[in-house]
């Protein structure tokens, strides 16, 4: 496994190259949010607006409303909870090309509760004309940009930062409202998105040896959700469904999976894994998604529950197909 | 007075005439909003603004969809402000409960025909109580308070860039001081020294639960405003001499005009309210009958 170092930085300045109307605005996290040394490329494009974030929202839709195509880089928690009243008026009502850069979604971050992004994906999946995506990989933070770009109106990305594995090939670039069929099986479908793809990844192989069909299906875009592939995974599960994400619960790709089921009358089990309607705290990225149940082991867990049978995988099983050690057990990156 | 005050004035009282006929025709409306604006606006629209013809039609359109959505066709109130020129101001307009002032302001003007008025408020009109940027003379959306002063600092800066000539006008009101936002919006934009951002304030010293105490703050809002790294003159709001000479200076910043003005210009009776003028609605017959007999006295 690949583990690429800061995506973003190098392939977010060559892609701006061509684009003159693309600006950058941030709130004090600049290279928190990897563009310092866009900021340093294309200075006249770059306008800090210091912690002043609903001041920054209507200054970028005063922008966008003038043909420029503002990409607002900072921590997601910035964007949607702070200024979501300048979000909401001042960009998405207009349905302005605004582009959201959202670092540190959910538990991403030892931040503590400041800084997790834990209910983003509902509140921009309840927010009129905002399309939302989600990163799973360095091929995803390299391909997201096409993506954002192709939207006429505003764009939530949640993005990763620092080291982030390549698990999609290069040549597979993140594609609107496309899911990615990871492993296929007919006992369970499973649903992840971001960094809870790689978990179920881990239990693939483990799942297969002990004889259970699982169907993975890779989320990036949360909305729109339509995917007909994902309905198709849905009905041919014989004994349930289970979503998988870095995120409450509530609102969700969970929620998601839940109103495509319920609109389409599939009377089956739905598992949701993910913050179980709860804040979290600060620590470790690895310690969080065990403690909050998002990791490979509680979902081998919520397999064995759907189908009722023991597989017989233990959490050193998991381990041991680790995909990348260095990787899981990367130092807490600083604010 | 000079000719063009005459004529200034006159676009003034008519914005006056309008709304209190307006009012009582409806038992109810924002009065003291076009008592305190009426000189600020026609100075605006007659006098200071560099705008384009109206590319809208007279008569006001019906609600055709909000933006982007799929099926309808969004147009924006900006049309009556002439077509986006390098050369051309923007009006940006930021109490959107002041609608009725700007509509009426439209009307003495020639850029909105005088029927506009009679689908204030209807439902599927968009000549809306609260401006949206569909309704007539307004460009974006400014109803949550605050934010228009922000939006037109991202506007002013984009027209910089690309090098237009053209000023971006702001009108606000003196209670959108109080959010947060306000202040950011005057920092970042005296930091990115846009002085081609130029504001009106309508300081009448009134909100919706009443006065506005500006002696709580010790410090008047010229010298805030001015701390923060813009220009800021205080002014009369009715004297059009005084106001013609705070609205034109160039000061090479950011620059914002007082306005100090009077709740009840124009409608002393009104001030027997006093100090809760946000919205006038009248609470029995004969007092509906004072104001008729003041709206009498006004055409006369």
């Amino acid at each position: 496994m690949e583990i690429v170092k800061r995506p973003h930085v190098e392939n977010f300045i060559e892609w701006s190259k061509d684009k003159p109307e693309v600006v950058v605005l941030t709130a004090d996290l600049t290279n928190s949010s990897e563009v310092g040394k866009w900021r340093d490329t294309y200075p006249d494009r770059f306008f800090p607006m210091k912690m002043a974030e609903q001041n920054m929202m209507s200054f970028a839709a005063g922008l966008a409303r003038e043909g420029y195509t503002p990409f607002i880089h900072t921590f997601a928690v910035f964007i949607y909870r702070r200024p979501y009243d300048q979000l909401a008026m001042s960009i998405a009502y207009p349905k302005l090309p605004v582009r959201f850069v959202a670092f540190l979604p959910g538990i991403a971050t030892p931040g503590g509760v400041t800084h997790q992004a834990i209910e983003d994906v509902a509140i921009m999946r309840a927010t009129p004309n905002m399309t939302v995506l989600e990163t799973g990989d360095a091929t995803e933070v390299e391909s997201v940009l096409d993506v954002a770009h192709s939207v006429d109106g505003p764009v939530y990305i949640r993005m990763l930062r620092g080291e982030v594995p390549r698990l999609f090939p290069k040549a597979e670039p993140m594609r609107l409202d496309e899911v990615r069929v990871l492993s296929e099986g007919d006992d369970v479908t499973v649903l992840t998105a971001g960094i809870t793809t790689e978990e179920a990844v881990r239990a693939a192989a483990p799942l297969a040896a002990a004889g259970v069909g699982m169907k993975h299906l890779h989320v990036s875009t949360h909305k729109p959700f339509g995917d007909p592939v994902v309905l198709d995974a849905i009905l041919g599960a014989r004994h349930g469904v289970i979503t998988l994400e870095n995120h409450t619960i509530i609102g969700g790709l969970g929620s998601a999976v839940a109103e495509l089921m319920a609109e389409n009358a599939i009377g089956k089990k739905l598992v949701r894994l993910g913050l179980q309607d709860t804040y979290a705290h600060g620590a470790s990225q690895a310690y969080l998604m065990k403690e909050y149940g998002l990791d490979a082991p509680a979902l081998v867990r919520a397999v064995e529950k759907l189908t009722g049978r023991a597989t017989g995988i233990t959490e050193p099983d998991l381990d041991a197909v680790r995909i990348e050690a260095v990787h899981s057990l990367a130092k807490a990156e600083a604010l | 007075m000079n000719d063009w005050q005459d004529q200034t004035q006159e676009i003034a009282d008519g914005i006056r005439r309008r709304v209190l006929e307006h009012v009582l025709s409806n038992n109810g409306g924002y009065m003291s909003q076009a008592c305190s604006s009426a000189e600020m606006f026609a100075m605006l629209y007659s006098r200071v603004l560099r705008l384009g013809p109206s590319i809208a039609p007279l008569e006001p359109r019906k609600f055709g969809g909000v933006p982007g959505a799929p099926g309808h066709e969004f147009f924006s109130g900006g049309d009556y402000n002439g077509a986006k020129e390098s050369q051309f101001d923007r009006f940006i307009f930021s109490p959107a409960h002041y609608a009725l002032a700007l509509y009426a302001a439209l009307i003495e003007v020639g850029r909105l025909a005088e029927s506009g008025l009679d689908h204030f408020n209807e439902d599927g009109s968009t000549v809306e109580m609260i401006g949206g940027e569909h309704s007539p003379g307004v460009e974006t959306t400014t109803g949550s308070l605050g934010q228009a002063l922000s939006q037109a600092g991202g506007i002013a800066l984009a027209r910089k860039l690309r090098g237009d000539t053209g000023d971006v006008w702001v009108m606000m009101s003196d209670g959108e001081f109080q959010e947060g936002q306000t202040w950011e919006a005057i920092e970042s934009a005296a930091r990115f020294e846009l002085d081609n951002l130029r504001v009106i304030v309508d300081a009448n010293g009134q909100q919706c639960d009443g006065c506005i105490d500006e002696i709580e703050t010790g410090d008047p809002l010229t010298n805030r405003i001015r701390v923060f790294g813009a220009s800021a003159v205080e002014s009369n709001g009715h004297d059009l001499g005084t106001l013609e000479e705070a609205m034109t200076m160039s000061t090479g910043k950011p620059h914002f005009v007082i306005a100090r003005t009077d709740p009840v210009r124009g409608l002393p009776l009104f001030g027997e309210r006093a100090p809760l003028l946000h919205y006038l609605r009248f609470t029995s017959p004969d007092e509906r009958a004072q104001y008729q007999a003041a709206y009498e006295e006004m055409v006369k």
